[in-house]
């Protein structure tokens, strides 16, 4: 079993122009490490030099915040979604 | 500055570019809401000509005497659109000496088309979705918004699509249908209404979400409060203004207005402390401020000024930036403080503010008991919106009406009744 991916826009060069890819269940962490080791460069867009979530980017598994959940600690269990979102919107 | 007498207008005005605000990244004026190096926010850039108190003075009693500080065609007054702004700066005198304070200004949104600040904004969105070409105007709203973009869509003659949290009052969901396009209530938060707005915007290349993917242009509309409040009180900026933060977006605008306008020389006082005001049940930017914090932890909402309850603000980090080097603050107050003051608002200037209103006047009374807001400096403050959109939140202070019959008789003995506990609540205070 996998995780599916949402890609948005703005990083879909790195996936080939795919708006959803699959990847290994895990944490959060090691999810986007494994998105890195296929998209090479992908992971450096959604964390920062610290390997922190980037300030502008929000990140949900399965419909939830992770800010809210567990960070990049929060599991990613098999069948479960994940979706990257540009934090610039709203209000 | 350099003056130059070459720059021509185009249909974004004398906006130049997107800039991103994190990173600086530069890029064309597109759709473009997050920068494509850092997901930083993109902001409208300018080359901005010459200007004078008389052009402006010259322009429409509505935004658009602003148009040649905002990204828009130069002839923009002349589409169809709401025709938002100008409303009234109004000198509260009253409440400024219940408060103890000197000069004090509400400026009084519940004066634009659908009743909100939100008409501006929309309003510069709408001509930035005309431009690049969108088919249909959405957004995810809290209630104001939404009334404001059904709205400027009959107008205009597109399509509107809003998505609102399915618990907002009712009042704001029939003043959005009543305009005739699609409403669509999502279960859950604003911010899961936001997010299903995000995702769409990345599949629906023809829709315009004014506070998504035209992002920039749209939040540029909330200058125009600030270039009014500094023309309404004579070209001179306030020393201090008190604004309710929801994305933080207002705050951030109000300020970027102010220092336009001191850099182009048009008003009086180059400085101005900006005060953000929060509701306790979703205080995440106030929370961040008395921590020391530059980032804003997300929270979930929980309070009645239901315009207010983005739990994970856009502009939070910059709301925190502008009041510290400003010299404001950022503060929060109970829902019960809040009702409380839109009582204050309402029986001393005749003002009937909405939740969010309610939440500027309760935080400018707490920095003044506090010491942080300075009693005789010129202060202003933001009333977002109408009080009839949020009738529910002000029930606990009305008091049950008794009917009468239509008689002397039956008056005198109403009089009689209430006559002495009242006397009597009085002389208690006294």
């Amino acid at each position: 079993m996998s995780v599916s991916v949402r890609i948005p826009t703005i990083l879909r060069a790195y996936t080939g122009g795919s708006a959803q890819v699959t990847a290994e269940p895990g944490t959060l962490r090691e999810v986007i490490a494994w998105l890195d080791a296929h998209y090479p460069g992908l992971g450096g867009r959604i964390l920062d030099d610290q390997g922190q979530i980037r300030r502008f980017v929000n990140v949900y598994v399965d419909d939830e915040d992770v800010r809210l959940a567990g960070g990049l600690d929060t599991p990613v269990p098999s069948g479960g979604q994940v979706s990257v979102i540009p934090a610039v919107a709203g209000g | 500055m350099t003056l130059s007498s070459t720059r021509t207008p185009t249909r974004f005005g004398y906006a130049t570019a997107l800039s991103c605000r994190e990173c600086g990244h530069i890029s064309d004026l597109g759709s473009h809401h997050a920068c494509a190096e850092c997901f930083g926010p993109m902001e409208v850039s300018y080359d901005l000509p010459p200007l004078t108190r008389a052009d402006i003075e010259a322009g429409p009693l509505n935004i658009w005497r602003y148009r040649d500080l905002l990204p828009v065609r130069p002839d923009i007054a002349d589409t169809p659109n709401t025709e938002p702004g100008w409303t009234r700066l109004i000198r509260a005198d009253q409440l400024a000496r219940e408060l103890g304070m000197r000069e004090l200004w509400i400026k009084d949104e519940r004066g634009n088309p659908t009743h909100s600040f939100k008409d501006r904004v929309v309003a510069v969105a709408l001509a930035a979705a005309t431009e690049l070409g969108y088919k249909v105007l959405a957004c995810p709203s809290t209630g104001n918004l939404a009334n404001a973009v059904a709205a400027a869509a009959a107008r205009a003659g597109i399509r509107s699509v809003v998505l609102v949290p399915a618990d907002i009052e009712p009042q704001k969901i029939v003043g959005t249908a009543v305009y005739g396009g699609s409403l669509i209530a999502v279960e859950g938060s604003y911010d899961d209404a936001n997010r299903l707005a995000s995702e769409l915007a990345d599949e629906r290349e023809d829709w315009a979400f004014v506070n998504v993917n035209v992002r920039p242009y749209y939040a540029e509309g909330s200058k125009t409060i600030g270039f009014e409040v500094a023309e309404q009180l004579g070209w001179r900026l306030p020393e201090q203004i008190v604004v309710p933060v929801a994305s933080g977006a207002q705050l951030v605008k109000i300020d970027k207005a102010f220092r336009e306008l001191a850099g182009l020389g048009l008003v009086a006082g180059t400085s101005c402390r900006v005060y953000g005001a929060q509701a306790a049940g979703c205080a995440p930017v106030a929370a961040a401020f008395l921590a020391g914090h530059d980032v804003v932890k997300p929270v979930r909402p929980a309070t009645i000024a239901k315009s207010l309850a983005i739990g994970n603000p856009a502009d939070g980090p910059y709301v925190l930036d502008v009041t510290r080097r400003t010299g404001g603050a950022v503060a929060e107050v109970t829902d019960d403080e809040l009702v409380t003051a839109i009582g204050l608002l309402a029986s001393t200037e005749g003002i009937f503010a909405e939740t969010a209103g309610g939440v500027s006047l309760a935080v400018l009374r707490k920095l003044l008991a506090a010491g942080q807001l300075d009693p005789a400096a010129v202060t202003v403050i933001i009333n977002s919106g109408d009080g009839l959109k949020t009738l529910d939140a002000v029930a606990p202070l009305i008091a049950p009406v008794t009917a009468i019959k239509a008689s002397l008789a039956a008056f005198a003995a109403l009089e009689h009744a209430t006559a002495e506990p009242e006397s009597a609540r009085k002389a208690g205070q006294a």
